[in-house]
């Protein structure tokens, strides 16, 4: 799922000075998964949002509105009605329901309420740890099912560093694994560490943003 | 003969004879006096000195530039480069630029991630966008294509080659210890002509590494130099034991530092006996010395080591 994680309350009442009714919109899927942009974020932070800005003389009113899904057109439109009247929204979805609803509303300023970090699984209540990076040359075939350039520090294609911890642990991060170790294991205990020997080449990031801004089209699905 | 790069290196290692190296860390700052009073220090005492590439991730004179100013000295510098700051373009120019200012020994190296600041003590630019564009091992294939093809990496061809002696880095002793050989084997065979290690104080386990990289042939193909860091004090090597990965020390050597009543002249004994046992080891070509933040202490170590004069070369 996207991970986001809150930003600092003020950084957000920063953006609202000179505001009179701001929208807090949340979105119920992987924002409310990883409890960043949930209905229960959206309404723990209007009435924090309300306090502070009470305190900083710029009184506010504040709704509350949490979409089934924000980075989706069809989920986002219905919200019209409830902008009526206001003149700011703050987003706690990733930065993709943040740009569909300022997309949608382009005259309403939308601010972000939240910093888009990684694309991670819940490791353990609680515990998000990274998973993918969105490369554009998907290399898990070669790696037992676990992603060096997400997962590895310095996103090695033929590790391990010489910094792998006597612990198992990666030089730059005591408490995630070095990944290569764990594709090191997963190789060995499926009796392929052969396959580990094989130099691979120079990557071709280009089917990512490095490629310039990415679009995907497909034709066949074109009206 | 035909060499790959005619650096005074490899001619050394081509003879046969044991190599040195040393290692020099550019100032943190303009100041191209510091490379040349460290130079006059260290002059002659060693075949190759390393100009490190803003290690611990910490803003430095760029290793290109304190290289040439070593070269000027009289010094055959050792050019670190790591892929941490620059791409596959940035990088294959300055080897363009680093051939074409005399420049003849690489060392590649993923390099020590940005978060690193050394270890601390200083700032850093832990907010940096790291690059990772290449790895160390594809960075040596990268320098070996340019050499011996005179091509880049995507196959265009350059005006003609940049001969490098290439090098590469092995850290024996770090998990998985099973796999570490391999990975040497790895950098070997995408190009790598020489090796020097992690710092080794635990000379037994040294010993069988590398009997694997003789019996897997590696030391027929690369010149492998043993890491040797003067131990100066018992908290250093407990230090090193528990935060450098691959640093193994062993119990013995740290409680003969701490009984020692003077630290200093213990170390150096340690110093010279690290040396004469990774030297005893087969398929050892050469040591790859470093007395970190007291590099004056060098030239009469490495006298006392046997390992001086160093040979001429023509
Ligand atoms: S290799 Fe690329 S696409 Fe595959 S999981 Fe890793 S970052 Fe994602
Ligand atoms: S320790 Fe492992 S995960 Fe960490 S940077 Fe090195 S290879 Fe990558």
């Amino acid at each position: 799922m996207i991970i986001a994680e809150w930003k600092p309350i003020s950084e957000i009442v920063e953006k609202l000075k000179g505001h009179k009714k701001v929208l807090v919109a949340g979105c119920a899927t992987c924002v409310a998964e990883c409890a960043a942009g949930g209905e229960r974020e959206v309404e723990t932070l209007a009435p924090l949002l309300r306090m502070a800005m009470e305190k900083e003389g710029n009184s506010i009113e504040v709704v509350t509105a949490t979409l089934e899904r924000q980075c989706e057109p069809e989920f986002v439109e219905p919200l019209a009605a409830k902008l009526i009247g206001v003149d700011a929204v703050v987003s706690l979805a990733c930065g993709i329901g943040i740009q569909c609803l300022a997309e949608i509303f382009e005259d309403t300023p939308v601010y972000p309420g939240v910093n888009t970090t990684s694309l991670a699984i819940r490791e353990e209540p609680g515990v998000w740890g990274v998973r993918c990076e969105a490369c554009g040359a998907c290399v898990l075939g070669e790696t037992f099912g676990l992603c060096p350039v997400a997962r590895c520090a310095k996103s090695l294609m033929n590790g391990p560093c010489g910094g792998t911890r006597e612990n198992g642990a990666c030089e730059v991060n005591a408490e995630v694994p070095c990944i290569w170790l764990k594709i090191f294991e997963r190789a060995q205990a499926r009796g392929k560490v052969d396959e580990l020997l094989r130099f691979q080449g120079t990557k071709n990031w280009s089917n990512s943003r490095h490629g310039g801004q990415k679009r995907v089209v497909r034709e066949d699905l074109r009206t | 003969m035909n060499r790959k790069a005619g650096s005074r290196l490899e001619k050394v290692l081509a003879s046969g004879r044991f190599a040195v190296t040393a290692e020099i860390g550019p100032p943190r700052g303009p100041n191209a006096d510091v490379i040349v009073e460290k130079a006059k220090i260290l002059k002659g005492v060693a075949d190759a000195y390393n100009i490190t590439d803003n290690q611990t991730a910490v803003v430095r004179m760029s290793s290109i530039a304190a290289s040439r100013i070593l070269l000027d000295q009289g010094l055959e510098p050792l050019m670190q480069m790591v892929c941490r700051d620059r791409n596959r373009i940035a990088m294959q120019s300055d080897l363009l630029g680093a051939s074409a200012l005399g420049l003849k020994n690489i060392l590649c190296l993923s390099g020590d991630h940005q978060k690193a600041s050394a270890g601390g003590k200083l700032k850093g630019h832990p907010g940096a966008k790291n690059v990772f564009d290449i790895d160390s091992i594809q960075l040596i294939s990268v320098v070996r294509g340019m050499r011996d093809e005179a091509v880049q990496d995507s196959g265009d061809s350059i005006d003609a080659p940049t001969p490098f002696f290439i090098g590469a880095a092995w850290t024996p002793l770090a998990p998985p210890r099973e796999f570490r050989v391999h990975r040497l084997a790895k950098k070997v065979a995408a190009g790598a002509d020489f090796i020097q290690t992690q710092a080794i104080y635990d000379v037994a386990a040294f010993a069988e590494a590398m009997a694997r990289a003789v019996d897997m042939g590696l030391t027929e193909k690369t010149a492998i130099l043993g890491g040797i860091i003067l131990p100066r004090s018992a908290g250093m090597l407990k230090y090193m034991n528990r935060s450098v990965p691959g640093v193994v020390v062993p119990d013995a050597m740290i409680q003969r530092m701490e009984k020692s009543k003077d630290p200093a002249k213990e170390g150096r004994q340690i110093f010279l006996e690290l040396i004469e046992g990774v030297r005893a080891i087969p398929g050892i070509k050469g040591v790859h010395l470093q007395a970190i933040e007291a590099e004056h202490l060098l030239p009469d170590l490495i006298r006392d080591a046997g390992l001086l004069p160093r040979p001429a070369v023509d």
